[in-house]
């Protein structure tokens, strides 16, 4: 909550701000304004972002793998209902969409799906409980959704353009994904033209799913703080302040409520759209 | 919001998971759905044999029933057969032993009136010769007339 003194435009900053901390001369040093964690240059590390993500990951495996570890072909019951309810889920989304045959795709999608969801999740946290817990731990910033990092999106999208690089060049051979790079769709002699063209494809696809995640979380995120800002800016019993204050709850449910379909959507779109990358790295012609 | 080395760190990060889930979380949760589904199959596969045995059972049953109350009309039109026939043969054997009977009947009856005669005639021919006696109003030597009483008594 807003505390005197704090404006508007601090409070959100404050919410914006990630916890990066960096080695400095054998020291390690965490920023405690945005200005000083962009002083710290690439070097640096988003503590909470690597942090919440770790756990997140950790989560799912655990939960996944203790399942996998006694699961057994007789009825299903409690959680390994619910995980093969998950897995048949992801099976299907990969049989629908991707014609050939890995054992890697799936497995992939199902860690997408998972990994994305619950760290969209933390978004339904209310913005201010964690600073309860942080601030007495003298940590400054902390942002509990890694989705709004665009570190953890973009992170998330270079694992996959290197897949995606690797099975076109292992399907096509290297002078298959070359051609397709500059022998389409004009043929040789439009060479700059094909490699300008098919160049922005193939770099769009880790753009569009690391932007389109970021970018959805984030202006969720942001719609989380703004929502908070209207109790955020009690002053008195007024009439104001309470109708304020009673809109701030109406439309923070409304929004939660409208975010956990936003959640599962974007880990959906992030998941599905990787399959179909890797399906056309996986074919002759696109 | 900068981009810094937590790029790097989210990308291992994700390999590493994706690894994990490929290595121990998909493969056995795949393997025991399909053997699920395999038994599944299985049952299903059984229970449509069962359902062709028993349509099988209730037709063989049907045909046994069928076959079996044939062979009961059979056994009771046998059993009627030989019934009547044992009653024809009763009343054969009857017949024979009444005839029997009756001849032996008949016989006795016709000794009965041949003695009866005799005694009838002995009796008869004593009357005569008494009578005649009487008519002679003397004794007539019996052993003399004999003869002619034997005449006499076969006469009659």
């Amino acid at each position: 909550m807003s505390t005197e003194g704090l404006t508007t435009s601090a409070y959100i900053k404050h919410h914006l701000q990630n916890l990066t901390c960096s080695i400095q001369e054998g020291h390690f040093h965490c920023a405690h304004t945005a200005e000083e964690a962009k002083a710290m240059g690439f070097w640096a590390f988003n503590v909470d972002t690597l942090l919440v993500s770790l756990l997140l990951g950790l989560v799912f495996l655990f939960l996944f793998n203790r399942v996998a570890k006694h699961i057994s072909a007789d009825v299903p019951s409690g959680m390994q209902n619910f995980v093969e309810w998950v897995v048949e889920f992801i099976d299907s989304s990969v049989r629908g969409s991707f014609t050939g045959r890995s054992a890697l795709v799936a497995p992939l999608a199902l860690s997408i799906f998972a990994w994305i969801f619950l760290m969209n999740l933390m978004d339904l946290v209310p913005i201010d409980y964690i600073s309860l817990i942080t601030q007495p731990m003298g940590i400054g910033h902390f942002k509990l959704v890694p989705t709004t990092d665009p570190n953890a999106t973009i992170g998330m999208a270079i694992g996959v353009f290197l897949l995606v690089l690797f099975y076109s060049i292992k399907v096509k051979g290297l002078g298959g994904f070359v051609g397709e790079l500059t022998l389409q769709p004009f043929g040789k002699f439009g060479l700059p033209v094909n490699l300008f063209l098919e160049g922005v494809n193939l770099i769009a696809k880790p753009v569009s799913l690391a932007l389109r995640l970021f970018g959805n979380m984030y202006a969720g995120e942001m719609i989380f703080i703004l929502i908070a800002l209207m109790g955020a800016s009690w002053v008195s019993f007024s009439f104001a302040s309470t109708l304020l204050f009673s809109s701030q709850i109406i439309l923070s449910l409304g929004w939660a409520i409208f975010h956990i379909l936003i959640v599962t959507l974007q880990a959906f779109i992030f998941m599905t759209l990787t399959i179909v990358y890797l399906d056309m790295a996986h074919q002759e012609h696109h | 919001m900068n981009i810094n080395a937590t790029l790097i760190g989210q990308t291992i990060m994700f390999a590493l998971f994706v690894w994990f889930c490929m290595k121990f979380v998909w493969p056995p949760i795949m393997a025991a759905l399909d053997a699920r589904n395999k038994r599944i199959a299985d049952g299903l596969a059984a229970a449509e044999r069962g359902k062709n045995d028993l349509a099988l059972a209730a037709k063989r049953s049907a045909e046994l029933l069928r076959e079996a109350k044939e062979k009961v009309s059979e056994i009771i039109a046998l059993g009627d057969k030989r019934a009547s026939e044992i009653v024809e043969e009763a009343k054969a054997q009857a017949k024979i032993e009444s005839d029997r009977i009756i001849t032996a009947a008949k016989a006795e009856v016709e000794q009965e009136v041949f003695r009866a005669k005799e005694q009838l005639r002995t009796q008869v021919s004593a009357i005569a010769l008494a009578g005649a006696g009487k008519i002679l109003g003397r004794e007539i030597d019996a052993k003399a007339h004999n003869d002619l009483l034997d005449k006499l008594v076969a006469e009659i």
